[in-house]
């Protein structure tokens, strides 16, 4: 059983790392879709160091820098050119997919070191929890942290405040002084590098090796994931538990045989997004939901 | 420092200059890209842009390449001129060669002229559906389409994939996923060229999408449900006032796009596989997004945005087969050429100037 819960949380570190990125570059009002694309080349960036040095550690490093990388291009594009920002992002995924597949063509075949699991002292011995959350590797410790040091910079730091003005009224913070492309471009490179990491932690952890479209979706299913979060970090955290566990159960339905076609049980976790969209997307009427006001929306100085 | 001034009369000419000055830069990026991996730039160049023009044959196959990506895009640019986000043709278009399969095949022995339109019907009605599913998502429960329609299009790749290893198989096919051929009265015929004879693959279903794109010029531009969806695209406020039904325009442009897709998903499987198999499309849903952009969401430039496109594409073959530079490279020219057009897009409105930080304040 815990081997079982153990997995589910491995899978859904990715998304756990990529939303929160996502999260904090939408509530500075810029909705970047290329967090597929991002993954893409952390994992790629992330498995070609580990084969070039061995240490699986030189990953997270680059890893987060492919990441940040990429989401530099779409700034660029998308705040500094205001380019349109579903199509940029668009852009960015499918360069990104190139990008990796070229990138990656030479290490196909090959098979790197993983992170190994760190044991926090007294804590790991905690009978299941220990387990589970305490000999962990330090991505998923990084995870962790996040979620929460993010939820405290949006709450209870003025940078988070500065973020949520520029997102929910550009033009009042431009008023106040702030530079709304400053703000947006830090906030888009920090998703970038949260996206790079997430996809580093897929071959890093799970599958160690390189596939062409390593994410397979993972991306879109983060994207979805702030949605269903409504914007709020430690929601992140449910539904990210959430889609590890669909993904788990259609992975032990197929081993133990189940009487329904796998490609069934493949269709699950995007099932559950339509429908976890859906119900989150019924209720934003509703305080309950903060949609950043100016999400998509391009920002232009003037003189 | 890079800062942006409007244009006070966006010239009109930049419109026809920015996508071809985008296509020039794309080829110097694409040129840089070869020359740091180590190939010849201008042999992988001419591989990828000359050579599917260098025989007749090959043009016709670069026309029947470009035709699921004109019919599929001319779908789109309605879908975006009207600000809704469907980017699961790929999707639409599966269904439509699902439905429409799975309907000839019950059929095996017929010879009735009506099977084809019957199979064009049936592949519009369920790629429309498909597209319908996200349209009431997105008018019932405000969900994003983004996201319904391209989880949709996993489900899609997934659901093919079932019912051509389950109940669609063909039992005489030694176990391979593969459903029976068609009945012949369901296959698109290869079209003569009158002095010239066959060429290539060239087959009727192209006359289809070079007849479709001035019909959805004509939609988009001289009737009021085209007037509708500009209106509602650009200035969603004075469409309102208009009286123009913002839920109705979702739903409508779906709708169509849904179906031009599954017609294109139709033509496609009749023309050139014969049967179904679990892969029928290869990205063309997606590759149809680059397309509409780069005809500027325009319906009769379409036609020249997907012959370009298929240009590539069929280039990045004959560059794997020549030089063994990887298929995806296409991709990276793909998006490469995307961020090129949208940046023109700016360019036509704004001015770039490179001001120091001192002239800025």
């Amino acid at each position: 059983m815990s081997a079982l819960l153990l997995t589910v949380l491995a899978t859904s570190i990715p998304l756990l790392l990529a939303a929160t990125g996502e999260l904090i570059t939408e509530r500075s009002g810029v909705l970047n879709l290329g967090v597929e694309g991002m993954m893409l080349m952390g994992a790629v960036a992330a498995l070609a160091a580990v084969l070039y040095t061995g240490n699986p550690y030189t990953g997270i490093l680059t890893g987060a820098l492919a990441g940040m990388a990429a989401a530099l291009i779409f700034a660029f594009f998308a705040v500094t050119l205001m380019t349109n920002q579903v199509a940029t992002g668009l852009a960015l995924t499918i360069f990104a997919t190139g990008f990796s597949g070229l990138a990656g063509a030479p290490l196909v075949g090959k098979t790197a070191a993983s992170l190994p699991p760190l044991s926090i002292p007294l804590l790991d011995q905690i009978p299941i929890i220990g387990e589970l959350f305490f000999h962990q590797d330090i991505l998923f410790y990084m995870a962790f942290a996040l979620i929460m040091a993010t939820s405290l910079f949006l709450r209870n730091s003025r940078g988070g405040m500065i973020l949520r003005a520029v997102g929910d009224n550009h033009d009042s913070a431009h008023a106040l002084g702030y530079s709304v492309q400053k703000v947006r471009w830090m906030a888009v490179a920090f998703g970038g590098i949260c996206a790079g990491l997430g996809g580093a932690y897929i071959p890093l952890v799970l599958t160690p090796h390189w596939s062409e479209g390593m994410t397979a979706g993972r991306g879109w299913i983060a994207l979805a994931l702030v949605v269903f979060a409504s914007w709020i970090p430690y929601r992140i955290v449910i539904g990210a538990l959430i889609f590890g566990g669909i993904t788990i159960m259609q992975l032990a339905g197929q081993a133990r045989g189940w009487a329904v076609p796998s490609q069934v049980l493949s269709m699950l976790p995007y099932l559950a997004t339509i429908l976890a969209l859906v119900l989150m997307s019924m209720r934003s009427s509703s305080s309950f939901i903060t949609v950043p006001a100016c999400l998509g929306k391009p920002f232009h100085p003037g003189n | 420092m890079i800062k942006l001034s409007p244009r006070t009369n966006p010239s009109p000419w930049l419109s026809v200059l920015s996508p071809v000055i985008a296509i020039i830069a794309t080829l110097v990026m694409g040129a840089l890209i070869f020359t740091l991996l180590g190939y010849n730039a201008g042999e992988s160049l001419y591989q990828f842009f000359i050579s599917p023009l260098s025989r007749l044959d090959r043009i016709s196959d670069l026309v029947v390449k470009a035709c699921p990506l004109i019919i599929i895009a001319l779908g789109l640019v309605f879908c975006y001129r009207a600000n809704i986000w469907n980017i699961g043709a790929e999707g639409q278009f599966i269904l439509g060669a699902l439905a429409a399969g799975a309907f000839a095949l019950q059929f095996p022995d017929t010879t009735s002229p009506l099977l084809l339109p019957m199979m064009v019907l049936v592949a519009m009605i369920a790629g429309a559906a498909w597209a319908a599913i996200a349209a009431l998502c997105k008018t019932l429960f405000n969900a994003n389409e983004i996201l319904v329609t391209l989880m949709l299009s996993y489900v899609a790749a997934l659901l093919i994939d079932v019912m051509v290893r389950g109940p669609l198989r063909d039992p005489m096919a030694f176990g391979f996923p593969l459903t029976p051929m068609y009945p012949d009265a369901g296959l698109i015929t290869r079209m003569p060229i009158p002095g010239v004879g066959y060429l290539g693959q060239l087959h009727y279903g192209v006359l289809i999408a070079f007849i479709l794109a001035p019909i959805a010029w004509w939609l988009m531009h001289r009737t009021l449900p085209g007037f509708q969806v500009r209106v509602i695209g650009s200035a969603p406020r004075a469409g309102r006032f208009a009286g123009f039904s913002s839920v109705r325009t979702t739903i409508g442009v779906l709708l169509f796009s849904g179906a031009m897709a599954g017609l294109a998903g139709m033509i496609e499987v009749s023309a050139n596989i014969g049967q179904l198999q679990p892969n029928v499309s290869f990205g063309y849903g997606f590759t149809a997004i680059i397309v509409a952009f780069l005809a500027r969401l325009n319906p009769l430039g379409v036609i020249a945005a997907g012959l370009l496109i298929a240009m590539a594409e069929l280039g990045g073959d004959n560059a794997q087969i020549a030089l063994g530079i990887p298929k995806v490279v296409t991709g990276l020219f793909k998006g490469i050429l995307l961020f090129f057009l949208l940046a023109g897009a700016t360019l036509q409105h704004y001015k770039i100037e490179w001001a120091s930080r001192k002239a800025r304040s």
